[in-house]
């Protein structure tokens, strides 16, 4: 078989299932050998950077490793953003490029670059395969590094001529990978400790990251948070781990988080981090962070372990088997007689009631807080996976959308990728054809990747886009407005062009404007209800701001909560 | 602090930019670095001089060690390793002063390489802080070109087994 065969055969010994791409100059062999013939469907992408996403949302919503292919050069350099972004969010990643031919390496030749020195700082390894017969191996060991200890992207970058070449190879390939052996067990004397500290603590909370997500170890989790009642708040990338409809889960920390989560979690005694990296967007200032807490850190990969925070009781390894043996630990103590922490979980009750989420509706306007919760009141019954791009309507979306399944939001939140969502949901649809895919996004956002509209109307991947729509670069335009004495640089998006409904019928889709709540509910009923790819352009209310919020740098507990549009106006009167 | 790290690495293309590339990314320096093969076929040796906290020193230990082409990472203690280094140092020495220089060369462990009109080229293998010495003793001489391999070294075949690190502890 050819190089290009070999690779095919190399994911579908994998069982991989979907992989998002687009062809060119130097990937052509392996595409040739795809019509030859493969088990694997292949999602034509009408950009590499959507292609990566793609396979990043394939990942996130199945649990399995994404697989993206492009050629050479500038194919593979609109990969970097999608690897970056795996890097960051910890998504198992499998990227296949094509490089021009051995001979032309290092000569500048068309379409090439150095796609494996570019990214090597946001990769967890890569390969550039010199030899057609290395490929099986080289693609076993490419999955098995990508899905193992700590998750992310990796790259196997391969010359048009090893994909060329015809060669004798045998599957399954020999794994060889003496220097990569992830933590399997964990130590039982750091879960003793653990279990100790946790049962015996009076304030304690679960501090709960995408990392528990992609241990699979969200059933440990619940036993974990029942077995010692210990409240539970979940980071961006943890929404979902921990339903959100469950009396023990109380919000998400962290900078647009609200107050009684970010009290709960800035006065307790015992932190318990699970496969959460105390991200500067959660901590605030770092020093002010759960100050008087004992940190108990659980996490796969050791090197996060008192990276930022140190960590009194470290508990390195699958997170699965960590917390499942931390819930049993502390079942034991509770059974022989340690209190759980009764007044602990009325008083962040309290604070909830105390400090509830808040927005003025507007007779005028329509609210994005309103376009949220409606949709978040169609839903809450189905099956519905959330994808969103960045900015204020994400976090919107954190604090309106109630995620009660595992890996069933979606968002980028380490690298903050502006047009994340809409690839990401085609990608999720792939994974899921079942579930409803809705991609919540904001206008900025939407112009990154909205291409992609047609990658999910022609392949049959529809996705509701709900388009919070408000003509500004909006979380920018918030800073501008708190920061920098509201000198609004460069931010107005002009509302009006495109006409993102007209836009979406464009790209085959259906496109839906809705400018009041009650259009809102019959719109978004109907999209849900269509199967179609559609796109409701909500416009929203262009000055609304995002709060609370925790300004960058600052102590958790100086959060800004709720400042009333009319102090703003006063404000910037006087 | 100084610490020196010894990193066995499979040789691969790329093996050794991945760990400048993981240092240049976090923010740590390396203040010399020598790679060379080991006894083991198709794995390299590669010595890192880092000065940093101990906090900074786990973390590039952690995360050197993640590396999927690091085989092993371990820290050289001083006293429990015997560390080494090559240094190389023309010196442009009238030939009325150069029986002066070469005695004391020698005296400390040094050779003469090399003898031209302009002046000699000395060798010297010791401690990376006895090359220091010598290339003060030199620099009265007139210093044309000096280069130093970087140290490296082994743990002492005297020395008990350390106490397990605090990654190992938690490995």
């Amino acid at each position: 078989m050819t190089g290009g065969d070999a690779i095919l055969r190399a994911l579908e010994a994998e069982g991989v299932e979907v992989m998002f791409g687009i062809p060119g100059g130097a990937i052509m062999p392996t595409y040739d050998a795809m019509a030859r013939g493969t088990t694997v469907r292949h999602v034509l992408a009408r950009h590499e950077q959507g292609a990566g996403h793609m396979a990043q949302g394939y990942a996130r919503a199945s649990g399995k490793v994404g697989v993206a292919i492009a050629t050479s050069g500038p194919g593979a350099t609109n990969l970097v953003t999608p690897i970056a972004d795996a890097w960051m969010d910890s998504t198992p990643l499998v990227c296949i490029t094509g490089q021009v031919r051995s001979t032309l390496i290092g000569t500048d030749a068309f379409q090439e670059c150095d796609i494996t020195g570019i990214t090597m700082p946001i990769v967890k390894h890569s390969w550039l395969v010199q030899d057609a017969r290395e490929l099986p191996s080289v693609l076993r060991a490419a999955f098995h590094v990508a899905r193992t200890g700590r998750c992310g992207p990796v790259l196997v970058d391969v010359p048009r001529d090893v994909q060329e070449a015809v060669v004798d190879v045998t599957f399954p390939a020999e794994l060889d990978l003496p220097g990569w052996r992830p933590p399997t067990k964990v130590h039982p004397l750091q879960i003793r400790e653990a279990g100790r500290a946790v049962a015996n603590a009076r304030k304690p909370i679960l501090y709960v990251g995408g990392g528990t997500l992609n241990g699979d170890a969200c059933d440990e989790l619940l036993e974990l948070a029942e077995a010692g009642s210990l409240p539970v708040v979940t980071t961006l990338m943890g929404k979902g781990a921990f339903p959100e409809d469950h009396e023990l889960h109380f919000g998400w920390p962290g900078m647009h988080g609200p107050k009684w989560s970010n009290l709960a979690i800035n006065t307790c005694d015992v932190l318990v981090a699970v496969g959460a990296r105390f991200d500067d967007r959660v901590t605030g200032k770092l020093s002010a962070f759960a100050p008087g807490a004992t940190v108990v850190h659980l996490d796969v990969d050791a090197a996060e372990i008192s990276k930022l925070r140190d960590a009194d009781i470290p508990v390195v390894g699958a997170l699965a088997t960590a917390v499942g043996e931390l819930a049993r630990e502390v079942a034991g103590h509770r059974e022989d007689g340690a209190a759980p922490p009764t007044a602990w979980l009325e008083q962040i009750r309290e604070w909830r009631e105390e400090f509830p989420l808040r927005y003025e509706r507007d007779a005028e306007w329509l609210k994005p807080q309103t376009v949220l919760e409606t949709l978040q009141r169609l839903t809450a019954d189905d099956d519905v996976i959330v994808t969103t791009g960045v900015g204020q309507h994400q976090m919107w979306a954190m604090q309106y959308v109630r995620s009660v399944r595992p890996r069933s939001f979606i968002t980028s939140g380490g690298l903050g990728t502006m047009g994340y969502g809409i690839p990401a949901a085609v990608g999720a649809k792939a994974a899921r054809p079942e579930a409803t895919v809705v991609c919540i996004d904001g206008d900025g956002c939407f112009q990154m990747t909205a291409q992609e509209l047609a990658t999910a109307a022609i392949e049959d991947l529809p996705i509701v886009v709900v388009l919070v729509n408000n003509g500004y670069l909006g979380m920018v335009t918030q800073w501008q407005d708190m920061f920098y004495d509201g000198r609004r640089s460069h931010v107005d998006l002009r509302g009006g062009v495109p006409d993102y409904a007209k836009l979406a019928e464009a790209y085959g889709g259906v496109g839906m404007v809705v400018t009041d709540e009650a259009e809102l509910e019959t719109a978004l009923a109907e999209a849900l209800r269509l199967e179609r790819t559609v796109v409701i352009d909500c416009r929203v209310a262009p000055a609304e701001q995002c709060y609370p919020m925790i300004p960058s740098g600052a102590a958790a507990l100086d959060m800004i909560e709720y400042v009333d549009t009319l102090e703003v106006k006063e404000a910037k009167a006087s | 602090m100084k610490h020196t790290l010894s990193v066995t690495v499979q040789d691969k293309p790329g093996a050794l930019t991945r760990i400048t590339t993981m240092f240049a990314r976090r923010g740590f320096n390396i203040e010399s670095l020598a790679v060379g093969p080991t006894e083991r076929p198709g794995v390299s040796c590669i010595t890192l001089r880092v000065d940093c906290a101990q906090h900074s020193l786990e973390q590039i230990e952690k995360q050197i060690h993640k590396l999927v082409d690091v085989l092993r990472v371990t820290e050289l203690v001083s006293g429990e390793a015997v560390e080494r280094e090559l240094m190389l140092v023309k010196v442009a020495v009238p030939p009325e002063r150069r029986a002066e220089l070469v005695t004391t060369a020698e005296a400390l462990g040094g050779r003469l390489l090399d003898v031209g009109t302009d002046g000699v080229v000395l060798e010297l293998v010791a401690t990376p802080e006895e090359l220091d010495a010598f290339h003060e003793l030199c620099r009265p001489y007139g210093v044309a070109d000096l280069v130093r391999t970087g140290r490296v070294g082994v743990p002492r075949a005297s020395a008990r087994r350390r106490a397990p690190t605090r990654l190992a502890a938690i490995n």
